[in-house]
């Protein structure tokens, strides 16, 4: 127990209380209204997926382009068992449901396309999502391709902010262990990272199975969020628009991705007031942060209590000499 | 019993035999010397004895706990595992990762939790993080690489890479090691302190090692016992004095008489 309480930590769990609370209180207030509220839940169903794509892309070096297709498991799942169950049990059922069938798919789409590389694997993996949006849009029970409506909107603000603090932290977790160093290795140098006793096989696909059970957890989200879902929200572009939060916000850092996603929500939101060249503007704006930050926001950096307190440190220390 | 037994060791690459019928015992604690020209084949018999390649013909049996195994064939992770541990010829480190973390990955099957454990921070983590952390400090330690223990990989100088190499070798805790070409690019002095080097390291972690070098002052000084390679083949081997008196050995460097 007492390897948790420490300043760390502790930091850690009242920013976390913080973001909450004051969330709360405008919602409570009305500054964040209904319409904003629709912009805060896509922020976070978006944080969500671009961990988990980050943990498979930006930690262990693998580039799959299939993530809209666990968070397509993930919606049907979801959706499909609530409108059984209307109440916050069906929905525990529905994710549950979304993890075990992604975990299956991840794996069984991992075990043959988890040795291609670099395009060969994005390929494969974006093969692999349309297959499962193929498959959606011709079964009954997710009544083809007119998809899912009156789905119960039973998410809520705390719902979805333990969601992404549970993501970040299980994601953060397996990057600061011998695991995630295991992936690391992998990224940095595959033959050495053998060399070195690691089964890269193994760790690859544990990447992609967290990453797929996070997708489709975000999925669960967006289905109780806007209660209707069809096939074609998770086509290929989506896929892409997960992506580019992840390379945006810089790859292999969880608080690039977080802040990508906050960043690019947000201006999705202004950008609604010029809805005719909403697309250009977004795009110019990508355009234009990449050429200035071609790592991305944060490249590979991490924002960490540790180091904000040494910086504290140093200044103080500045200033008295 | 001999630790590690090659019999007949073949490999081709289409047309090209690299590795041809190659014979080689190894006994525990010796320091065996790879010798040969440039594209002699030694790198190739490094990468099939490590599992990087597989062989085409021929057998490796190592000696594990007094039972001999079969090990050709094997994925190099499972060949890791088993205590060989190796060094590349071209500096393959973990380059944007700090000197420790490079150590700390060469220490992966010793760490006894799993991934489930890790995610949730719970049982033996913490315990076993500073377990790891004070073993790779030791071997930072004893490698003389300790005050640079947080720079990254990369901004090292190019002999003490290959020195952090051979100490991320060391971390698997092997019981042979090999050294692709070690001193490859060091001034003498470096190499005279990387000669001394191998010699702690051996005793210290009592090790059998087997390294490919062009520096024949290294090579002679430490090598217990040498073979040479040319065009695949084994040509010849014995103890280094014996090494320099082979008619065939000297013809294969300096070329045939007229």
């Amino acid at each position: 127990m007492k390897n948790f309480i420490n300043k760390k930590n502790l930091s850690w769990l009242a920013l976390t209380i913080a973001i909450y609370l004051i969330v709360l209180v405008l919602m409570k207030l009305k500054i964040i209204n209904a319409y904003y509220q629709i912009t805060l839940m896509t922020i976070c169903i978006n944080i969500i997926l671009a961990v988990g794509l980050n943990l498979i892309i930006g930690v262990c070096g693998q580039f799959s382009l299939g993530h809209a297709g666990f968070m397509c498991i993930g919606a049907y799942s979801c959706a499909v068992m609530t409108k059984m169950i209307p109440s916050y049990w069906g929905m525990l059922l529905g994710v549950l449901l979304g993890f075990v069938i992604s975990t299956l798919i991840a794996l069984i789409v991992a075990i043959p396309t988890i040795r291609l590389k670099g395009d060969y694997l994005a390929i494969a993996t974006l093969g692999f999502a349309e297959i499962i949006r193929i498959i959606v849009l011709n079964m009954d029970v997710t009544n083809r391709a007119a998809g899912l409506s009156n789905i119960p909107k039973l998410i809520s603000w705390p719902l979805i902010y333990a969601g992404v603090v549970l993501s970040i932290l299980v994601v953060v977790n397996f990057e600061r262990s011998a695991a995630g160093r295991a992936c690391i290795s992998i990224r940095e140098d595959e033959i050495a990272s053998e060399a070195m006793g690691i089964n890269t096989t193994k760790y690859k696909t544990i990447a992609f199975v967290i990453g797929a059970i996070l997708a489709s957890l975000a999925g669960a989200f967006y289905a109780t969020t806007f209660y209707v879902i069809k096939p074609d929200t998770f086509g290929f572009a989506k896929s892409i628009d997960i992506l580019v939060i992840v390379v945006f916000g810089g790859m292999g850092s969880f608080t690039g991705s977080v802040l990508s996603g906050m960043a690019l929500g947000v201006i999705n939101t202004v950008l609604q007031s010029f809805s005719a060249i909403r697309m250009i503007l977004y795009a110019a704006t990508i355009v234009l942060i990449m050429i200035f930050r071609p790592k991305g926001l944060l490249g590979t950096k991490e924002f960490t209590f540790t180091g904000l307190f040494a910086l504290f440190k140093r200044m103080v220390k500045h200033e008295s000499s | 019993m001999s630790l590690l037994k090659v019999t007949d060791l073949t490999r081709n690459f289409g047309g090209l035999t690299a590795v041809a019928n190659v014979n080689m015992t190894i006994e525990k604690n010796e320091l065996i010397g790879l010798i040969g020209p440039n594209g002699a084949g030694k790198t190739t018999l490094f990468n099939v004895l490590t599992g990087i390649y597989e062989p085409s013909t021929g057998k490796v049996e190592l000696t594990v706990n007094g039972k001999i195994k079969d090990i050709s064939g094997l994925k190099p992770y499972q060949i890791s595992r088993l205590g060989l541990s190796r060094t590349f010829q071209n500096i393959r480190l973990f380059k944007d990762l700090s000197v420790i973390d490079n150590v700390k990955i060469g220490m992966h099957k010793d760490i006894k939790y799993g991934t489930l454990k890790a995610i949730t921070r719970l049982g033996n983590y913490y315990q076993e993080e500073r377990r790891i952390e004070q073993k790779a400090v030791e071997l930072l330690t004893t490698m003389n690489l300790i005050s640079k223990r947080d720079h990254l990989a990369k901004n090292l100088p190019y002999g003490e890479q290959r020195k952090l190499e051979i100490a991320r070798a060391l971390a698997t805790n092997p019981v042979i090691l090999f050294l692709d070409e070690p001193a490859a690019g060091m001034n003498p002095q470096e190499t005279a302190e990387l000669t001394a080097l191998i010699k702690i390291i051996k005793t210290k972690f009592d090790l059998t090692i087997v390294l490919i070098e062009h520096d024949m002052s290294l090579v002679m000084n430490i090598c217990e016992r040498i073979y040479v390679l040319d065009y695949g083949r084994c040509i010849a081997n014995g103890t280094p004095t014996e090494i320099k008196h082979i008619k065939r050995v000297i013809e294969a460097y300096l070329g045939e008489e007229v």
